[in-house]
């Protein structure tokens, strides 16, 4: 590829538009019933204008606009979230096996999420958002955690503290969760089919959660890019260049975290996505983060799309967890480019 | 322009730097010379403020734990010594993070002079022709090179500098140190640098600082400071014996 700039050209973002498009029309179609894209586009168009649907396309239309539409939605912005996160903290951390869960905050998010389903928490008004209320609450009580904790040890707040405290919160979280689930086994079935993660479920307000938290996080991230670049490049580096680190550092750090508590509080613990999209996604485009962030914010989605009709299709009517497709076709897919490149 | 009062940065008990005093004018090359461990590399981690120090470093006049990283990147361009980099960037890459301290807005695309000031550092270190190869490609003294072509993208007014010949083969040092010189020529700049090298540093400084324990065990313009009995003294051993015996090798 002949790059003449360190940004893509439009067309390029052309050819992901229009993959994305391709892609998620046929995970809206294609499902347990599949249903022609005539009929898929016309119930959509249907439900948007608040027109009935012609009586032929009901079964259509109970599919498509109330159940796997939101779904796909919500597997394409979980799955550009969970990328573009991974592609800022590899460049962060200068550590190609860093991911969004590598800050602990979405072990904080996973404990919240177990806490509210075992002890029913709900809030009023939302009766069906307690779970995803309680996990978004613990990401950011997690993150204030760490930070405050790592604050404490070293007020510069050196990238090897805050992982080194980050490890250790997960691990906390983790054994935390453990014990609720020893005295709740009579949740263990949802507890265990959530840990795995899976966006079965999904409704249209998630998505809007997903796509707000994107927007600005996703925005604020991109815009680092060129810090990023100095990060992955080295710290002292970058601080000589002129990047203000700290205040870099905090700021992808905050963003990551409000990014991974939301798509952990809504899908559950999705692997695998934020730690080999942009790492597949840097062989291709290089490590420039102002090519690799937007190219792994379209792969991510792109790949959790096509996970997610794996979980939904291989094995139907039964349903495989999606946080269990991605690592398995993640793995395969990793090894497959890693040879491919090496080879070159 | 760079000007060091009572500086000491301590790791945990120990004192790396001890009560440092110095300075550095417009057209002065100080070389900060010493043995291991004598505090050099910390003196320019305070200066970039990497290490929590006392006392205080100003730059024109401005405390530059007060200054912005970027408007102190723009006056002071580092080298370190050591570079380890992660990933597959391409050696324009590097060096066209230099300019960061310049750049435009948020989302601009970069200015012509950026690419000009990135043409003229590759240039300058030899680098053209390697301009799109990957840098963990590249060998120790290319490696070197490209931090050193990106300190000179960066037009700071002042270079510090620490070993900015380590890894580089007799030919390197010999370039790097004239380009140095000869970047030092244009009024209002200065430099001042880490070197081994005693016999570099007498060569081409104005000006040295001979560190011992952290402390300055002398300091003043090259010819009295590399003053032989007190270097004996630093390095604990007869240094002018051994450059003459080194020397000797070659008639």
């Amino acid at each position: 590829m002949k790059r003449v700039g360190e940004h893509f050209g439009g067309w390029i973002y052309a050819v992901f538009a229009l993959i994305l498009v391709c892609v998620f029309f046929t995970c809206v179609c294609l499902g347990s019933v599949g249903i022609p894209l005539n009929e898929t586009l016309r119930v959509i168009s249907d439900a948007i204008s608040g027109k009935p649907s012609p009586e032929a396309y009901s079964l259509a239309r109970s599919v498509i606009v109330p159940i796997r539409l939101p779904r796909v939605i919500c597997v394409a912005l979980v799955g550009a979230s969970l990328a573009l996160a991974g592609a800022a903290m590899q460049g962060l951390l200068k550590n190609p096996l860093a991911d969004g869960s590598t800050v602990g905050v979405s072990s904080g998010a996973s404990l919240g999420a177990v806490l509210a389903i075992a002890l029913g928490i709900t809030f009023p008004g939302l009766p069906f958002a307690g779970t995803m209320i309680t996990a978004i609450l613990f990401a950011l009580l997690s993150l204030l955690i760490i930070l405050g904790l790592a604050f404490r040890l070293d007020r510069t707040l050196s990238t090897n503290t805050i992982i080194l405290i980050g490890v250790i919160f997960s691990m906390f979280a983790s054994s935390a969760i453990s014990v609720v689930i020893t005295f709740a086994s009579q949740h263990l079935k949802s507890i265990t089919f959530w840990t795995m993660g899976s966006l079965q479920g999904s409704s249209y307000r998630n998505a809007l959660v997903l796509a707000a938290t994107l927007a600005v996080a996703g925005t604020v991230l991109i815009g680092l890019s060129r810090e990023l670049n100095a990060f992955a490049v080295g710290e002292d580096n970058a601080r000589n260049i002129g990047v203000n680190v700290r205040r870099v550092r905090l700021t992808v750090l905050i963003m990551v975290s409000c990014l991974i508590g939301v798509c952990v509080s809504i899908g559950g613990s999705i692997g695998f996505v934020g730690l080999v999209t942009p790492h597949m996604v840097r062989r291709i485009v290089g490590p420039n983060h102002k090519r690799l962030m937007p190219a792994s914010l379209f792969s991510g989605a792109v790949f959790l799309m096509l996970s997610d009709l794996a979980a939904r299709t291989l094995f139907s009517p039964r349903e495989l967890p999606l946080g269990v497709v991605t690592s398995m076709v993640g793995a395969v897919v990793f090894v497959i480019v890693f040879f491919r490149t090496r080879r070159r | 322009m760079l000007e060091i009062k009572n500086l000491t940065v301590r790791y945990g008990d120990l004192a790396a730097v001890d009560d440092l005093s110095f300075s550095v004018s417009e057209g002065q090359w100080l070389m900060i010379v010493g043995p291991n461990g004598a505090g050099k590399s910390t003196v320019l981690n305070a200066v970039s403020q990497g290490a929590p120090y006392t006392g205080s470093i100003q730059f024109d006049g401005k405390d530059l734990s007060r200054t912005s990283a970027s408007e102190r990147a723009r006056s002071i361009g580092i080298l370190t010594q050591n570079h380890y980099v992660g990933y597959a960037f391409t050696v324009e890459e590097v060096i066209r993070l230099g300019r960061y301290s310049r750049r435009g807005g948020l989302f601009s695309r970069g200015k012509p002079e950026d690419s000009r000031a990135v043409e003229d550092a590759l240039d300058r270190t030899g680098l053209t022709e390697l301009r799109r190869q990957s840098v963990l490609t590249l060998s120790g003294g290319e490696l070197q090179r490209t931090f050193l072509a990106q300190v000179f993208a960066q037009d700071p007014r002042f270079l510090l500098l620490d070993e900015p010949t380590n890894h580089l083969d007799l030919i390197y040092q010999k370039q790097i140190f004239a380009l140095i010189s000869e970047w030092l020529k244009t009024p209002g700049r200065a430099v001042a640098s880490v070197v081994h090298d005693l016999s570099l540093a007498k060569a081409y400084g104005t000006h040295a600082l001979v560190m011992h324990h952290g402390r300055a065990a002398v300091y003043g313009d090259i010819g009295t400071a590399m003053d032989p009995e007190k270097l004996n003294e630093v390095y604990g051993m007869d240094v002018a014996e051994w450059m003459r015996g080194m020397l000797s090798q070659w008639q």
